[in-house]
């Protein structure tokens, strides 16, 4: 049995879902950061595998999947500095702690 | 069934490198470190085991292989272990990419792959997960120091590192490490004195600068002096590693001067022609010798009662011996070249250390973000600028 | 053969820790879990022949991202003693939304015929990605590095405070 799109894309979809349950169910605004993360190393699993599978002379794939890991780098940056704002002001980071906007 | 094969082969590969790394590096590097302390600071340096104290390294691990683990009680055990391997392994990773000459027509590396400098910078960043898995995990307030020093400091000098590999990998056209070397091979001259022909030896002070944010950016990145916060003795002793000991404390040794050797064998590739031989007229090859031999009398007739004396001496007949046969026509097998131009980085590196006091953590900050950043990227495109200009 | 073995072998390899993560009650421990599974797709990724883009998956996310997200917790989070409750009370739904999403993507996808490309990869990857990046795709590289830009001002500034 060869390895194909379809194992690739079954692997991403669970590791999405992964991604989105941490996202969900976690209190701390990093491990939410961390689940994110996740889901976007499943995004681009799948451009990888659609690249290799699909159009395996074309490159656009990888290029996505680069541009995305560039992204997450600029998403981690700028959601970290927004956890330690938020950490500074109110002393935690637990979201469901920080709800002055309910006020 | 070849995959079993390739497994097998990277298996006894593994053993080989690590072998390299333990004896070489580790080993030498720590004993050629305590002699050259001593002579920087005019004491004699480790010198009763063995002749002129060679097997004292030896004596050491086995000593260290003897003593009793201790784990910190309120520990974090699985991640504790797992530090000092992370670290070691890291640094055994970057020399898979290392070429160290060539026998025959075949380059002797482990392995050739085109992305062969990302390779290498990828495996140098991830020795930071290893020490700030140890800070955290000790449970110990010096060493979670030591561990967030660390990490801010292996992530502002990655930049100026990387800017630095760009520069050689630009120039030479290729990410792969051998195709730099080839590169430089076939236009005749160091990336440190020489670019690409039209524009030759009037590019040398491109290589030079480049040359030197890389050397600077790898000091910091392996966490030596001037750039040793992380583990600074004197405030917070030693660092990340504090609750270590034993073999896993070895380890941490093992990985630090893993990775300073393999610093320095990158730079040896790109900066200095990695194993080619260097191309000098026969009467500059024999000015060498003549300076040796002039350096040498000299000292004798000076210092005649200095402590170091002798290694100067010794090193001043070796260059001479070497300048004397290439002036002949002579040559020395590729692997010779390269080791020689890594043990010179090696020793420069080591001057350093015991030359200059340690940075504060601010000074150490500003050194990578506003200096040597913005000359990393100015070098780079200035070059490509000259580059394309020159018509390449 | 091997193939699929290595296939098998990089799965468990990302998805084991995946869950860690997400389970963890201990953070700094869900953060270090991080990296075996990106390592997991970088294996990944050189086994799709996507040299460059592991090259880069390592350098960024295991070298800088793990770094930094361990970094903010070790800032805000305290030592090794604390151990606060991580999660909300949208755990049983949560699984739930998870596992139907998953199942509901697993039967698309399988349920889907994919166009299959004929050739392979270009033996020298690198060069191609660059030349892609520099031509087709040059907007996109642009607008990236403008992102780049924009967040990085950002980040300084909303971590920096008021003086």
């Amino acid at each position: 049995m060869h390895v194909g799109l379809m194992h690739y894309l079954i692997l991403s979809a669970l590791l999405f879902c992964t991604g989105l349950y941490g996202v969900v169910t976690r209190r701390n605004a990093v491990a939410i950061l961390m689940g994110i993360e996740l889901m976007l190393n499943a995004a681009n699993i799948n451009l990888v595998a659609f690249n290799r599978y699909v159009a395996p002379t074309a490159v656009g794939g990888q290029i996505f999947a680069l541009v995305i890991i560039t992204l997450a780098a600029c998403e981690a940056a700028v959601g970290l500095a927004l956890v330690l704002a938020a950490y500074r002001t109110l002393e935690t980071t637990q979201v469901d702690e920080i709800n002055i906007m309910k006020w | 069934m070849s995959w079993v094969l390739e497994l097998l082969k990277a298996i006894g590969l593994t053993v080989l490198l690590f072998t390299f790394l333990a004896v070489v590096t580790a080993m030498m590097g720590v004993y050629a470190e305590r002699k050259i302390a001593g002579w920087i600071q005019a004491r004699l340096g480790p010198k009763h085991v063995g002749p002129q104290g060679l097997l004292q390294t030896v004596a050491d691990t086995v000593k260290l292989l003897q003593k009793e683990h201790i784990t910190p009680r309120r520990a974090d055990v699985l991640m504790f272990n797992a530090a000092p391997v992370v670290v070691a392994v890291a640094a055994l990773l970057d020399w898979v990419v290392i070429p160290f000459g060539t026998l025959g027509s075949r380059v002797l590396v482990v392995r050739d792959i085109n992305i062969g400098v990302l390779y290498f910078s990828a495996m140098a960043s991830v020795t930071v997960l290893g020490i700030l898995t140890a800070g955290w995990s000790s449970n110990n307030k010096y060493a979670l120091l030591g561990g967030l020093r660390s990490a801010s400091q292996l992530i502002s000098y990655e930049l100026p590192l990387a800017l630095g590999i760009l520069w050689a990998a630009m120039v030479a056209g290729t990410l792969s490490t051998v195709g730099i070397v080839e590169a430089q091979i076939q236009q005749g001259g160091w990336f440190l004195f020489t670019l690409p022909p039209p524009i030759g030896r009037l590019g040398a002070p491109f290589g030079i600068l480049a040359a030197v944010t890389f050397l600077v950016a790898a000091t910091a990145e392996v966490n030596r002096v001037p750039f040793d916060l992380p583990e600074a003795e004197s405030e917070l002793v030693a660092g990340y590693f504090v609750e270590y000991t034993g073999m896993r404390f070895a380890l941490f040794q093992l990985g630090e001067y893993g990775e300073m050797f393999g610093m320095a064998a990158l730079a040896t590739i790109m900066f200095l022609g990695g194993w080619a031989e260097p191309h000098l007229a026969p009467y500059l090859w024999v000015a060498v010798a003549l300076g040796a031999v002039v350096v040498a009398a000299v000292i004798l007739l000076t210092a005649r009662h200095s402590l170091v004396i002798r290694p100067v001496l010794s090193l001043a007949v070796l260059t001479a011996a070497v300048g004397l046969l290439m002036s002949v026509g002579g040559h020395l097998p590729s692997i010779v070249w390269f080791l020689l131009k890594l043990f010179t980085l090696v020793f420069f590196l080591m001057w350093v250390r015991w030359t200059y006091p340690r940075l504060r953590l601010d000074q150490l900050l500003n050194l990578s973000w506003k200096v040597l950043l913005p000359l990393g990227l100015l070098n780079l495109l200035a070059t490509g600028l000259v580059l394309t200009l020159g018509g390449r | 053969m091997g193939e699929l073995g290595a296939f098998i072998v990089l799965a468990l390899v990302t998805l084991i820790p995946a869950v860690v993560v997400v389970t963890s009650h201990n953070i700094v421990r869900a953060a270090f879990s991080l990296v075996p599974s990106f390592l997991g797709v970088t294996g990944l990724y050189i086994l799709l022949q996507a040299e460059f883009v592991a090259g880069i998956q390592v350098l960024i996310y295991v070298g800088a991202i793990t770094v930094l997200l361990l970094f903010v917790i070790m800032l805000t989070e305290g030592g090794t003693g604390v151990r606060l409750r991580q999660v909300n009370e949208q755990v049983p739904l949560g699984a739930m939304a998870a596992v139907w999403l998953a199942f509901v993507i697993i039967v698309i996808l399988t349920r889907t015929v994919w166009p299959v490309g004929a050739g392979s990869p270009p033996p020298y990857n690198a060069t191609a990605i660059g030349n892609a990046f520099m031509t087709d795709y040059v907007l996109i590289f642009e607008a990236t590095s403008l992102v780049l830009l924009v967040s990085l001002i950002g980040a300084i500034v909303t971590a920096r405070g008021e003086e």
